[in-house]
C-alpha cells in the first residue's frame, strides 16, 4: 500500500501492545449504524498511471494561444530559481512555524517578505500575507470596521469586479456593508467618492492602476478621507508599483494587493496570495499572521510569530480575524522574486509591460471604429471600445489562437463593445501584430 | 543569518530583464510615479540560491524530521503530486480563458480535474455536493457557515446562535462570529459533548452546531447519533470540521450519519504540502438541500461528456474566491486520492489510528493521559506534574523531532497533542518516544538544564514579550 510503511510482523506487534486483537478493533466506537453506506472510490492506481492521466487531462488545456488576458492575473515571467528554490522540502514540507527555534528558515523568509513588500508598497507595516486579492480587501475593510467602529465602506466600481462580487460574499450586513460609488466611464468619480463619504464611513477602498487599466493619483481623495476620520484602502498591483506613486505618498492607511505578478504562476486561478500592508497606527486591527525580530536568551537576532493575541487560537471568537494560515510558499516564491528582479529588474518589467501595451494601443487604434474607452493614462492595462460586440469578435479571433483580451459586457452595464486587453515583458511585437491583423479582418474594416 | 537586505550591493543584479525602450517617466506624468525608487535589494542569482538555500536548512520538514504536530495532519507529502500541478497545462491556465465566449473548449482538462476532485470527495463523505473554492480550512468553515445562513435566511428562519464545543479549534467560533453569529460554548464532559448539555443550550435560535469528530482531543464522539437527532427538532444544522478526516476515511461517511455541511482541508488528509503555513485548500461538502447555495460558477457536465461552468444558480451564497479556488491544491489532492484509490484511503485512516494508538500506550508511563482509551488519530497529554508542556517540546527539538502541538486544545493543563499520521513506521515511534522520555527524565532530574533547551539549533528560545513590545516587523522598524 502506497506511503505506509508498515509490514504484517509489525502490525501484529503494535496490536499487541495496544492490547487489540486486529485493526478493526481501533474502530470499535464508530457502531454498525455510523459506517458508510457505500465507498465506491475507484481502486488506486500506479504513480506512472496517475501521471499519464495528469498530463493527458493537462494536455486538453490550451496554453499555446496568444493571450492578452489580464484583469487582475497576468502571465509574467517567472524566473527558473523560484521553482528551484520553493521546491526544497525543507521549505514546502514545514508547517506554521509554531516552533520558531527549528523554523527560522521560513520565519526570517517571512520577515524579508514583510520588509520588501513594505518598501515596494512605501507602507510601515506588512503581515506574513492571507488568501487572495479579494480576501486582502475584504480584510481591510474589516479592520476599518474595527479601527473606526463604523460599519460602511465606500467602494469604487473601478475595483475588480472579481474581487467585488468577494466582499459581497463575504460581507454580513450586520458588521459591514458597502456603498458602491459608479466608474465614470472606466475612471474614478473622485467627487462622488468624496460625496458617499458620511459619519457612518469606516473606509473608501480604490484600486490603482484600476480595472480598466487606468493609473490615477488618489491623494486628494484620501487627504478628505482623513480629515473624516475614514480609512483609506488602496489596492494595487506589486509589479507597476515599482514605478506608480506609492500608497504611502497618496497617504493610503491600508494597501493591499493580489501577489499573483510576483512569481506565482497563474494555476487555472490559485493558489495566488493576498498582500496586505498598514500604517503602524492600525497594526493592532492587522489580521493574520506577522513575523518580528527579536534576540535569543544569548542575544543572537532571531524571528517569531508576533502579536498572536489578536488570532483565532487565542482570542476565539473574539479575534480580529478568523484566518489561521498564510500563503507561505507563495509568500517565498513573492520574495524569491523580488529578491532575484531586484530594484531594476522590476522595473523592467514594469515599463517594458508598459511599452508594450502602447504599442498595443498605437496598432489596434490605427484599426477603424477602435477606440480608447477614454484619455486616462494607463499602465500595462487598457480598455478598448470595438464597433461590435466585444463576446463575438473575442470568439472569431479565439478560434484563431488568438485571446485578444476579456470582453466587459458580463461585468459592466453598457460595455458590450468594450474590451480590457493586457501586455507584460512576455507579450512580444508579434503578437501584437497577429492581434491587430486578426481583429482587423474580424472587424472587416481596414488596419 | 544576514539578510537579503543586508547582502544588497548596489549596483549589482540578478534576473536582469531587456532594458525598456521607454522609461517611467517617459511613458506617465511625474504626479503619477513614485519620487524614490524602490529600495529591493541588489543581487546576483547565486546570492539569492545561497541566501535560501542556507534558509531553509534552518527548517525542519517532514523530509528532514517526523513531525507529529497535532491537529495538523503533517503525513509524508508525495512527490509525484508535484509533477502533477507543475504540468505547464495547468500552470499556464489563465482563470478566465474558462469564462470567455466558448472558453469551456480552451479548458476542458483543468474543469475536469474540478469535476473528478468533487465526484471523489462526494463518495469519500457521502456529501450531495462540494464546493472547491475555500482557499483554506478557515475559510472553508467560513462558506459552510454562509450556506447555513443562506439555507436559514431562505427557509424564513431567525436564527441568531452557532453552537461551538470548548474543545473546537479556534477558528470554528471566529469564522461563525465574522458570518454574523453569536456564539454559545458548551463544556465537555468526558472529553465528548454531552447530550444533556446540549440540550439545555438547543433553542430554535440555534442555527447550527459546529463539530469536529473526532474531536480535538482525539476522540470520537460516541452520542453523534442523539446529538443529530437533537439538531433536527429545531432545524439545526450539523456542521462537521474536517480536521480530523484522516481519522475516519472509509470508517464513517459524514453525509450518511447526518452532518448537513462538512470542510475538508485538503493539505491535511489528502497529503498536499503544508508550505510553511499555506497555501492549502478547503473544499465544502453540502447535503441535498444545502446544493441550492453553494457558490458559483459551479463545474458541471454535459451530456456529451463536456464540462461548463454554471453560474446560474439564484440562491447562490456568490464567490468565496475570485475563481475556482486553489486548483495547484486541488490537482495535488486528485493526484492523491487517485493514486491511493479507496482501499489505499480506508488504510491510510486505520494507520494513523494505529500508530496513534501506539504512541498513546507506550507514552502512558511516560505523561498523563488523561482520557487513556482506544483513541482515533491523535491523542492528548499533559506534562507530568511539575512540567512544561513547552520545555519537554523544546526537548524534543534538541533531539532532532519536531514537538507535538502544545497548549491545544486550551481544555487540557501543559497539553501536548501527538499525531504522528500513518506514514510513519514503527521505527521512527520507537525512536520518538525514545527521546520524549529523555526528555521527560531531563525536565523531572535536572528542571534548570530542560528549561534551556534547545541548545542544538541555531537559535536558542526567543524573546515572544519583546517581540511584541518592541514590534519589529520590518528591517526599517528597527
Amino acid at each position: 500500500m502506497p506511503f505506509v510503511p508498515h509490514t504484517e510482523a509489525e502490525i501484529r506487534q503494535m496490536l499487541a501492545v495496544i492490547g487489540l486483537t486486529s485493526l478493526d478493533d481501533l474502530f470499535a466506537d464508530i457502531t454498525p449504524e455510523l459506517r458508510p453506506r457505500s465507498f465506491n472510490v475507484p481502486a488506486g492506481k500506479t504513480e506512472s498511471a496517475v501521471l499519464a492521466r495528469m498530463e493527458a487531462l493537462a494536455g486538453k488545456n490550451r496554453t499555446d494561444l496568444i493571450s492578452f488576458l489580464g484583469a487582475g492575473f497576468y502571465q509574467h515571467a517567472v524566473p527558473s530559481v523560484i521553482d528551484a528554490l520553493t521546491g526544497r522540502s525543507e521549505f514546502y514540507t514545514a508547517y506554521t512555524p509554531y516552533q520558531p527555534e527549528c523554523s527560522q528558515g521560513t520565519l526570517q523568509a517571512i520577515f524579508e517578505f514583510q520588509t520588501a513588500v513594505a518598501r515596494l508598497f512605501d507602507m510601515e507595516c506588512c503581515n506574513a500575507s492571507v488568501y487572495d486579492g479579494g480576501s486582502a480587501l475584504f480584510e481591510a475593510a474589516m479592520m476599518a470596521v474595527r479601527h473606526t467602529k463604523r460599519h460602511s465602506i465606500v467602494v469604487d466600481e473601478c475595483i475588480n469586479p472579481l474581487w467585488r462580487a468577494q466582499l459581497e460574499t463575504w460581507h454580513n450586513e450586520g458588521i459591514v456593508h458597502f456603498v458602491t460609488v459608479p466608474h465614470k466611464n472606466g475612471t474614478s468619480d473622485m467627487a462622488a467618492l468624496k460625496a458617499a463619504i458620511t459619519d457612518n464611513t469606516a473606509a473608501v477602498m480604490v484600486q490603482n492602476p484600476n480595472f480598466f487599466g487606468a493609473v490615477e493619483d488618489f491623494s486628494e481623495l484620501f487627504a478628505h478621507a482623513r480629515a473624516h476620520k475614514v480609512l483609506s484602502v488602496i489596492s494595487v498591483y506589486p509589479v507597476l508599483q515599482s514605478v506608480l506613486k506609492t500608497p504611502g505618498e497618496m497617504g493610503a492607511d491600508v494597501a493591499v494587493a493580489d501577489g499573483q505578478s510576483l512569481g506565482q504562476y497563474l494555476n487555472f486561478g490559485g493558489p495566488y496570495l493576498g498582500i496586505m500592508t498598514c500604517r503602524k497606527d492600525c497594526i493592532r486591527q492587522f489580521p493574520g499572521r506577522i513575523v518580528g525580530r527579536t534576540k535569543d536568551v544569548d542575544g543572537e537576532t532571531g524571528y517569531v510569530l508576533t502579536l498572536q493575541a489578536r488570532e483565532q487560537h487565542i482570542r476565539r471568537a473574539k479575534a480580529t480575524s478568523n484566518i489561521c494560515s498564510n500563503q507561505a510558499l507563495c509568500a517565498l516564491r513573492a520574495l524569491i522574486y523580488l529578491a532575484v528582479v531586484g530594484r531594476q529588474g522590476l522595473m523592467r518589467v514594469a515599463e517594458n509591460s508598459m511599452v508594450m501595451a502602447r504599442k498595443a494601443v498605437e496598432k489596434l487604434t490605427a484599426i477603424s471604429g477602435v477606440h480608447l474607452l477614454n484619455d486616462a493614462p494607463f499602465g500595462n492595462e487598457v480598455a478598448l471600445v470595438l464597433p461590435k460586440p466585444a463576446a463575438a469578435v473575442a470568439a472569431s479571433l479565439m478560434a484563431q489562437g488568438i485571446v485578444p483580451g476579456f470582453p466587459l459586457g458580463g461585468l459592466y452595464a453598457g460595455m458590450d463593445n468594450v474590451l480590457l486587453l493586457a501586455c507584460t515583458e512576455l507579450t512580444s511585437s508579434q503578437q501584437v501584430d497577429a492581434l491587430a491583423s486578426a481583429l482587423a479582418s474580424a472587424l472587416g474594416g481596414a488596419q | 543569518m544576514k539578510s537579503l537586505f543586508a547582502q544588497s550591493v548596489a549596483g549589482r543584479v540578478g534576473y536582469l530583464p531587456e532594458k525598456p525602450e521607454k522609461s517611467a517617466a517617459e511613458l506617465l506624468s511625474a504626479h503619477l510615479l513614485r519620487k524614490v525608487e524602490p529600495q529591493l535589494p541588489e543581487l546576483s542569482e547565486l546570492d539569492v540560491v545561497r541566501h535560501f538555500t542556507r534558509l531553509s536548512q534552518q527548517n525542519f520538514g517532514v523530509d528532514s524530521h517526523f513531525y507529529p504536530l497535532g491537529s495538523c495532519t503533517m503525513k509524508y507529502n508525495p512527490k509525484f503530486t508535484e509533477q502533477a500541478a507543475a504540468l505547464p497545462g495547468f500552470t499556464r491556465l489563465h482563470p478566465l480563458l474558462a469564462q470567455m465566449p466558448e472558453g469551456e473548449r480552451y479548458t476542458q482538462g483543468a474543469l475536469q480535474c474540478l469535476w473528478d476532485m468533487e465526484q471523489a470527495l462526494k463518495e469519500i463523505t457521502g456529501m450531495a455536493g462540494y464546493t472547491l473554492q475555500p482557499m483554506a480550512g478557515a475559510n472553508g468553515e467560513f462558506t459552510g457557515v454562509k450556506l447555513i445562513a443562506a439555507y436559514h435566511k431562505d427557509k424564513g428562519n431567525k436564527k441568531t446562535k452557532i453552537i461551538v464545543p470548548d474543545s473546537a479549534h479556534g477558528t470554528n467560533p471566529a469564522s461563525a462570529v465574522l458570518a454574523g453569529y453569536d456564539i454559545v460554548n458548551i463544556e465537555s464532559k468526558d472529553g465528548m459533548i454531552d447530550p444533556e448539555t446540549l440540550e439545555a443550550a438547543l433553542d430554535d435560535d440555534v442555527a447550527a452546531l459546529m463539530m469536529t469528530c473526532p474531536n480535538t482531543l482525539g476522540l470520537f464522539e460516541t452520542h453523534l447519533p442523539q446529538i443529530v437527532e437533537k439538531l433536527r427538532k429545531v432545524d439545526a444544522l450539523l456542521y462537521y470540521d474536517g480536521a480530523n478526516m484522516n481519522a475516519v476515511l472509509g470508517q464513517m461517511r459524514v453525509g450518511d450519519v447526518g452532518f448537513d455541511v462538512v470542510h475538508l482541508n485538503v493539505h491535511k488528509t489528502f497529503a498536499t504540502p503544508h508550505g510553511g503555513g499555506g497555501p492549502g485548500a478547503g473544499p465544502v461538502g453540502v447535503s441535498e438541500k444545502l446544493l441550492p447555495y453553494l457558490p458559483v460558477g459551479r463545474v458541471e457536465k454535459r451530456a456529451d461528456d463536456s464540462f461548463f461552468l454554471n453560474f446560474d444558480y439564484p440562491k447562490s451564497i456568490g464567490h468565496i474566491a475570485p475563481f475556482y479556488g486553489n486548483f495547484g491544491i486541488v490537482v495535488r489532492g486528485l493526484a492523491y486520492i487517485e493514486r491511493l484509490g479507496g482501499e489505499g484511503l480506508r488504510r491510510a485512516s486505520t494507520f494513523a489510528v494505529l500508530n496513534a494508538n501506539y504512541l498513546r500506550v507506550v507514552l502512558q508511563d511516560t505523561l498523563d493521559i488523561p482520557y487513556n482509551r482506544v483513541c482515533m488519530h491523535e491523542f492528548v497529554a499533559s506534562a507530568p506534574e511539575g512540567q512544561r508542556a513547552l520545555d519537554i517540546a523544546k526537548g524534543l527539538l534538541d533531539r532532532g523531532y519536531h514537538a507535538p502541538t502544545i497548549y491545544f486544545p486550551l481544555i487540557v493543563k501543559e497539553c501536548l497533542m501527538p499525531e504522528p499520521t500513518e506514514t510513519e513506521s514503527k521505527q521512527t515511534l520507537d525512536a520518538f518516544v525514545e527521546a520524549l522520555m529523555d526528555a521527560v527524565a531531563e525536565g523531572r532530574d535536572t528542571p534548570e538544564k530542560a528549561h534551556e533547551a534547545p541548545v542544538t539549533l541555531p537559535i536558542r528560545r526567543l524573546d515572544e514579550t519583546a517581540a511584541a513590545r518592541q514590534m519589529v516587523l520590518t528591517e526599517d522598524m528597527a
